[in-house]
């Protein structure tokens, strides 16, 4: 008797090995190859020593205020997401279009010296216009853009997405011109605040404190108001809640305002950290977002919050801590290739995220 | 649809039909006025205002701005019909005035503010165009009446009998044709003295005379005439007489002449257009690579650059004059280009299946972005300094040689042309087969559902894993292409923005359409290449096409018959329903693709 149940435990697991196609072999290389990676690269960076702590917590602060502009650029994916199912492609314009319009009113204020005497004001006038514009061009790409796009399936509403995308830096391009513009550096974002013994730059502490603010605001729209709770009935189950009486046009206008909002805020934050814009600023930060979003689990709001923050601490640590190691030169080109990697290996090993299972059941 | 889809877009449809007719005209009028003010403001309005269509008199930004003041008109006669004409017209003259009216307030408020410092595009000279050239009040009163009087024009035209309207129209576009692209024209008709004449009875060096786009309007505008008065339907009897024979006869001349043309047109018209027609020859080989992965095997794949880029980074690896060629460091001799090529293909065929495998679990728009990852991965590796030693990093690789036959050196545009044309016609006959073969159906299967497929015995893995395989094949085949015609290749020449044109191109021309791809090059990468201007707008006009097609004709300029046969089933069911809706709704059949 012994023997048959041993065959029949040791059955399934020949056949189960005969399965293990060069597909899988490819794939458990390739996440071998990472984890080696990313190991060995601490590893040697670690005993080569080259980096103080000093420098290890000016990556780690750097990296939670580019993670936190992530946040808040993967707060609009997600949300949409959630509600229509549609990736915004767009998104990432959508903030180029804030801190574009921001710029504007910011070199002005640099000029008047309005941003040195009275930088809180200055820079809530900043914020508000950004704030205003890409709220108001989201909800002009719903309403033109993806409004007709609601009931379909397929490549259609992506594509059309991709289509904004362009649409939307030619325009800014073509009005605005080509080349890139610097953002104004006022004295007082440049001192430096001593913080546990550790010196941070002013502008990462006010990035961070305005994105956490802006998150915390939201998080609060969307449990606790009327509009944020149908909101969530609606990424639940849209018809359901159109039968519950909720105006699911409504709810998807007030989401793109919401994501809108969101990347406003974000564009100024981003420019203001690396006080620069041009037309196409809006792409690579877009594509990132999206991928901390799915890494946080798509139309989770927590979840892009913790997503977007992880990736800009993986890509700000990353090139010192896990390629420096392995003795590639000149780590710091190789950044975007660590945030694409981390998108890819969440897209292809856990596309429903770290917070998503739930979500990823009800639809499986 | 789901109830509450149906339930919204009901009740905005009988919205649709109680809005009065004056408040669809003051929208039409905002819609068409918000159009030219954009144009404006971007700056496409000021650059082709400085391309003639009549020397002196009409230029293109004029003509644009006519076309839609008419526009606003024709639409409102359109959209409205009424049974009398008077309250027609009065709408089609508000329409009108509103859109010129919105002109009129952009040059208002280019003179109250100093817009320039914000839009780049509002300069003096633009100020100069709308107002005339006679200042504010005057020149903003022309513009609206301007507006109005086209509007009513456009009205007019369009209630006129087809019999009138069509020559007008296809005189009017005849002659923007010769206007816009003179310059081609020109060069072409010094071919022989006759022709010569002719150019010089209507042309001027720098464009159309007004006599001359006279004599082209009318020589147009009676041949149509004729055309639909009698000649085609003397022309259609005798072709509906044709026995089978007599039509494959005709099909087959038809054929002979079309490649003809290709081959002699750009011997005839200059190396210019051999380049240009050799890049939109480059692209129609990547569409059809993309056609088979997006159009047939549903695959969205936005990292197709990547097999373009090893493609030409092969190529040149194994035949360069550098140091950094393969031949300089390794024991490998310095290829020819002919052995370079298949090495190239197959380099790409290895990275599309090695591309392939880690996103065969990922569907539908993740995949979308999952390749499109794969693709800006390729592109920060071949960038980085890591990566220079062996790939030479930003600084590129150079001195890559020209192809020659038998010591024959083809370095001429036109001839690197005549190499693209032979690669094109080899991958479209491929292309073709492969469309129609077991593989093609499976690819057609997969697309239309996956678990469908798989559960009728396809083999996904392979199925999809070929479908990238082949298509990387003809980015390779059109990278190695790319390598020797620019001599020398750079990363940044593999931009995202290929993969995006690529794309592009096959949606505009209909997916899984090989007679597409070419229509679809053509409209792309030859029209703005042409209009050598327009080359900066170029992304701009891919955006607003890939969205305006999306939203009017999702299946493109020339669907596939298969797609075609759908959407007249589909239009045939809906027809019951609600007969505005069809050209409204992307119908069905694009919904099919993906997932």
């Amino acid at each position: 008797m012994s023997e048959v149940a041993a065959n029949r435990t040791l059955i399934p697991k020949l056949s189960s090995l005969a399965r293990f196609t060069f597909v899988d072999v490819i794939l458990w290389a390739l996440r071998i190859g990472v984890v080696a990676v990313v190991v060995g690269g601490t590893i040697g960076t670690l005993i080569k020593g080259r980096y103080g702590i000093a420098q290890w917590f000016d990556f780690l602060v750097f990296g939670v205020t580019i993670g936190s502009v992530y946040a808040l650029i993967a707060l609009g994916y997600t949300m949409v997401y959630g509600v229509l199912r549609l990736i915004n492609f767009a998104h990432g314009d959508i903030m180029m279009t804030g801190a574009f319009s921001g710029y504007f009113l910011a070199s002005h204020f640099a000029e008047t010296g309005l941003l040195d005497s009275h930088p809180v004001l200055a820079m809530l006038g900043i914020l508000a216009v950004a704030v205003t514009t890409s709220t108001i061009i989201a909800v002009l790409t719903e309403r033109l853009a993806y409004r007709p796009f609601r009931h379909v399936r397929g490549f259609a509403p992506l594509i059309c997405a991709i289509g904004v995308s362009f649409f939307l830096e030619q325009t800014f391009r073509g009005a605005l011109g080509s080349g890139i513009r610097a953002y104004p550096d006022p004295a007082w974002q440049r001192e430096v605040v001593s913080f546990l013994g550790f010196s941070v730059p002013m502008v990462e502490i006010l990035v961070v404190v305005a994105a956490l603010v802006s998150m915390l605001v939201l998080y609060i729209i969307v449990q606790r108001t009327k509009m944020g709770t149908a909101m969530r009935a609606v990424s639940e189950d849209a018809d359901a809640a159109a039968l519950m009486g909720i105006d699911v046009n409504k709810v998807v206008v007030f989401t793109f305002v919401l994501g809108g909002a969101m990347a406003g805020i974000a564009g100024v934050c981003y420019a203001f950290v690396f006080k620069q814009v041009y037309f196409f600023m809006g792409f690579t930060p877009g594509i990132k977002a999206f991928g901390a979003a799915v890494l946080g689990g798509i139309g989770s709001v927590p979840g892009a919050m913790l997503g977007g923050l992880f990736l800009g601490i993986v890509e700000s640590v990353g090139p010192a801590l896990f390629l420096d190691g392995i003795g590639i030169p000149a780590p710091y080109q190789l950044r975007d290739l660590i945030a694409f990697t981390l998108l890819i290996m969440v897209l292809i090993f856990r596309p429903y995220g770290i917070l998503g299972e739930r979500m990823a059941k009800k639809r499986a | 649809m789901t109830m509450a889809g149906a339930a919204t877009s009901a009740k905005r449809r009988s919205r649709r039909r109680e809005r009065s007719p004056l408040r669809h005209a003051v929208t039409l009028g905002l819609i068409f006025g918000t159009l030219a003010v954009y144009l404006a403001i971007v700056g496409i309005l000021p650059m082709i205002d400085a391309r003639w269509i009549i020397v002196d008199v009409v230029s293109l930004g004029d003509a644009t701005l006519i076309a839609i003041g008419l526009g606003a008109g024709i639409a409102t006669a359109r959209a409205t019909k009424p049974q009398r004409l008077p309250p027609l017209f009065l709408h089609a003259l508000v329409a009108g005035a509103i859109a010129g009216g919105l002109m009129a307030l952009l040059a208002i408020a280019m003179q109250l503010f100093d817009l320039r410092v914000v839009f780049i595009a509002l300069s003096a000279a633009l100020f100069e165009t709308l107002t005339f050239g006679l200042g504010l009040p005057l020149g903003a009163i022309i513009l609206v009446g301007a507006g109005a009087l086209l509007a009513v024009l456009g009205a007019a035209l369009s209630l006129s009998p087809p019999t009138i309207r069509k020559p007008v129209l296809i005189g009017l576009a005849f002659v923007v044709f010769f206007g816009v692209f003179q310059e081609l024209i020109q060069i072409m008709m010094q071919f022989n003295d006759a022709i010569g004449s002719l150019r010089e009875a209507l042309y001027t060096w720098e464009g159309l005379t007004p006599e001359g786009a006279g004599a082209i309007f009318l020589a147009t505008a009676i041949g149509t005439f004729l055309w639909t008065k009698s000649l085609r339907a003397r022309v259609g009897e005798r072709v509906a007489r044709f026995t089978p024979a007599q039509h494959s006869y005709a099909k087959a001349t038809r054929i002979i002449l079309a490649v003809l043309l290709l081959v002699l047109f750009p011997v005839i018209a200059g190396s210019y257009i051999g380049q240009v027609m050799m890049l939109v020859g480059l692209y129609i080989l990547m569409g059809m690579g993309l056609n088979l992965e997006v159009g047939l095997a549903g695959l969205l794949d936005l990292g197709f650059v990547a097999f373009f880029a090893v493609g030409a980074y092969t190529t040149a690896l194994l035949t360069a004059d550098s140091p950094h060629a393969l031949a300089a460091y390794t024991m490998l001799p310095s290829l020819s280009y002919w052995a370079a090529m298949p090495l190239a293909v197959m380099a790409s065929v290895i990275v599309g299946v090695l591309f392939g495998i880690p996103v065969l679990g990922v569907r539908g728009d993740y995949l979308a972005v999952a390749t499109m990852g794969l693709g800006e991965i390729v592109r920060v590796i071949v960038q980085s300094d890591a990566a220079a030693p062996l790939l030479a990093g930003a600084q590129g690789i150079l001195q890559i040689p020209k192809p020659s036959i038998g010591g024959y050196e083809l370095s001429d545009p036109v001839q690197l042309f005549y190499l693209t044309l032979v690669a094109s016609a080899v991958a479209a006959y491929f292309a073709w087969r492969l469309e129609n073969s077991r593989l093609g159906r499976a690819w057609m299967a997969v697309r239309d559902d996956e678990d469908v497929a798989q559960a009728l015995g396809i083999n996904l893995v392979k199925c999809k894993l070929l479908a990238y395989g082949l298509g990387a094949a003809f980015a390779g085949l059109a990278g190695s292409i790319f390598a020797v015609m620019l001599t020398s290749i750079y990363p940044t020449s593999f931009q995202l923005l290929i993969s995006i044109n690529v794309l592009a191109l096959i949606i505009v021309g209909g997916m899984a359409s090989l007679p597409g791809v070419i229509v679809g090059a053509v409209a792309l990468v030859g029209l703005p290449e042409l209009l050598r201007e327009f080359g900066e707008y170029r992304y701009l006009f891919y955006g607003a096409a890939l969205i305006i097609m999306m939203r009017i004709k999702p299946e493109g300029l020339w669907p596939s018959a298969t797609r075609r046969r759908e959407l007249r089933a589909d239009a045939g069911e809906l027809v019951a329903d609600d007969a505005d809706e069809i050209a409204g709704a992307p119908a069905p059949e694009a919904s099919s693709p993906g997932r």
